[in-house]
């Protein structure tokens, strides 16, 4: 695989979030709840991810997954309880501290990769860079690398209806990692691929993230997807079942 | 192995004859295969000898087949630990970890928790296999993936188990 440049200049977390102190775990919630209209998703969730730790989310259809994968990204609010990043409260930061963190330290890749169709793959990649304010062909230069990477070569020019689904998965996992985020949000990442081309996508998923130190977040109801990381974590009616590893040895 | 915690748990209900315990074994776990008579006393004489269950007289009726038998402490104990223990993740385990969910309900255990112990069981097992499909050559590969895919029907099961774990223990209890 080919070696990918240092991250771009961005900002500091500590300009996105006040204190500098950054305990273990990197991500985690406490006692989170969240409704929608009279739905509770949540019901006093935990949950916590360390460093450089891959953690597979799982559970039924409507069990809260996507909902406690939202929260922890900061995209939904809590109705009550906390989201920590960095040990730092990100429920408390006002939408523009939050977007900002997303931008910058989180990177995120969907059932269906959304990418923007006006867009050619490699500007697509690049976008994350252009909007934490690099420069264009800066931000250009540093999607390139990608392409070769995750097996794209000669893809950078064409559009996302030009791209198969894998294709436009690949670039997709390329535009959430470009800037070198610290957590990686997959809310189903092979959900609409064939076998072959989801083992593709997590294999080098898996591998960026443990190159670089990224921690995953991995929403799945799948199995074999959540097999590659390094542990589980159950949602079930909006509460968490944790197995920690070796208990059931 | 199995026909002996399985009386074991049957027996945990209250003391029994071989009999009834034979008709309990058929009705929920044997219906393709029933118990044969000489099973049922060759594993409960194993069990006495054991000192998981002990003789405690005889029911009303006529014959050694009214020889009434009753749990001990050890063998509750024994009992307990085989039906908390995940079992060992392979292909093809629907039988047991049937058997050990109709026990659980029948006897008020927290079937739920068994489980999600032997889903994080099964999932272990995935990891192992998939961090070696990853580095195996394509030959080796192929006979991972069927492995893989024969654990991923198992976690089907427990799934869809779970979300029924009411239901069956309504009507296993009538």
């Amino acid at each position: 695989m080919t070696q990918l440049p240092p991250r771009p200049a961005v900002q500091p977390a500590s300009a996105l979030i006040t204190g500098s102190a950054v305990p273990a775990p990197l991500l985690s919630c406490r006692d989170v709840y969240r409704s929608f209209g009279a739905t509770q998703a949540l019901r006093g969730i935990d949950f916590t991810a360390g460093a450089g730790e891959i953690v597979a989310i799982m559970g039924p259809s409507g069990s809260g997954k996507s909902t406690l994968l939202h929260c922890l990204a900061g995209i939904l609010l809590p109705d009550k309880g906390e989201v920590r990043f960095a040990g730092e409260r990100i429920d408390r930061l006002s939408e523009a501290r939050r977007s900002a963190l997303r931008r910058e330290r989180f990177g995120f890749v969907f059932q269906f990769g959304q990418l923007v169709p006006e867009l050619t793959a490699e500007e697509n990649v690049s976008l994350p860079l252009l909007l934490a304010r690099v420069a264009r062909n800066e931000a250009l230069g540093l999607a390139r690398p990608w392409f070769e990477r995750l097996g794209l070569d000669g893809l950078e020019g064409r559009l996302s209806s030009e791209l198969s689904g894998g294709e436009a998965q690949r670039v997709a996992l390329a535009r959430a990692l470009v800037a070198d985020p610290q957590v990686l949000f997959a809310d189903e990442p092979t959900g609409s691929l064939d076998s072959l081309s989801g083992e593709l996508v997590m294999n080098l998923l898996v591998d960026t993230a443990r190159e670089r130190g990224t921690t995953v977040v991995l929403v799945t109801h799948e199995p074999r997807v959540a097999a590659y990381a390094d542990r589980e974590v159950m949602v079930r009616d909006g509460r968490a079942s944790c197995v920690a590893l070796g208990d059931a040895a | 192995m199995s026909v002996s915690y399985a009386l074991l748990g049957l027996l945990e209900q209250h003391p029994n004859h071989g009999y009834e315990l034979k008709r309990q074994y058929d009705e929920y776990f044997g219906r393709d295969k029933p118990l044969l008579y000489g099973q049922v006393y060759s594993t409960l004489a194993r069990l006495v000898r054991d000192g998981h269950i002990l003789e405690t007289g005889n029911a009303p009726g006529e014959g050694p087949e009214r020889k009434l038998y009753a749990i001990t402490a050890q063998g509750e104990e024994e009992f307990s630990t085989w039906l908390a223990d995940p079992v060992t993740p392979e292909a093809h385990l629907q039988t047991i970890l049937g058997m050990k969910m109709v026990l659980a309900l029948l006897l008020n255990r927290p079937a739920d928790a068994y489980l999600d112990a032997q889903r994080h069981a099964h999932l272990e097992r995935m990891r192992e296999l998939t961090a070696q499909r990853r580095t195996a050559p394509l030959i080796d590969a192929l006979l991972i993936d069927h492995a893989l895919f024969h654990l991923e029907a198992d976690l089907r099961w427990i799934d869809l188990t779970t979300s029924r774990l009411d239901s069956i223990a309504k009507e296993l209890k009538g």
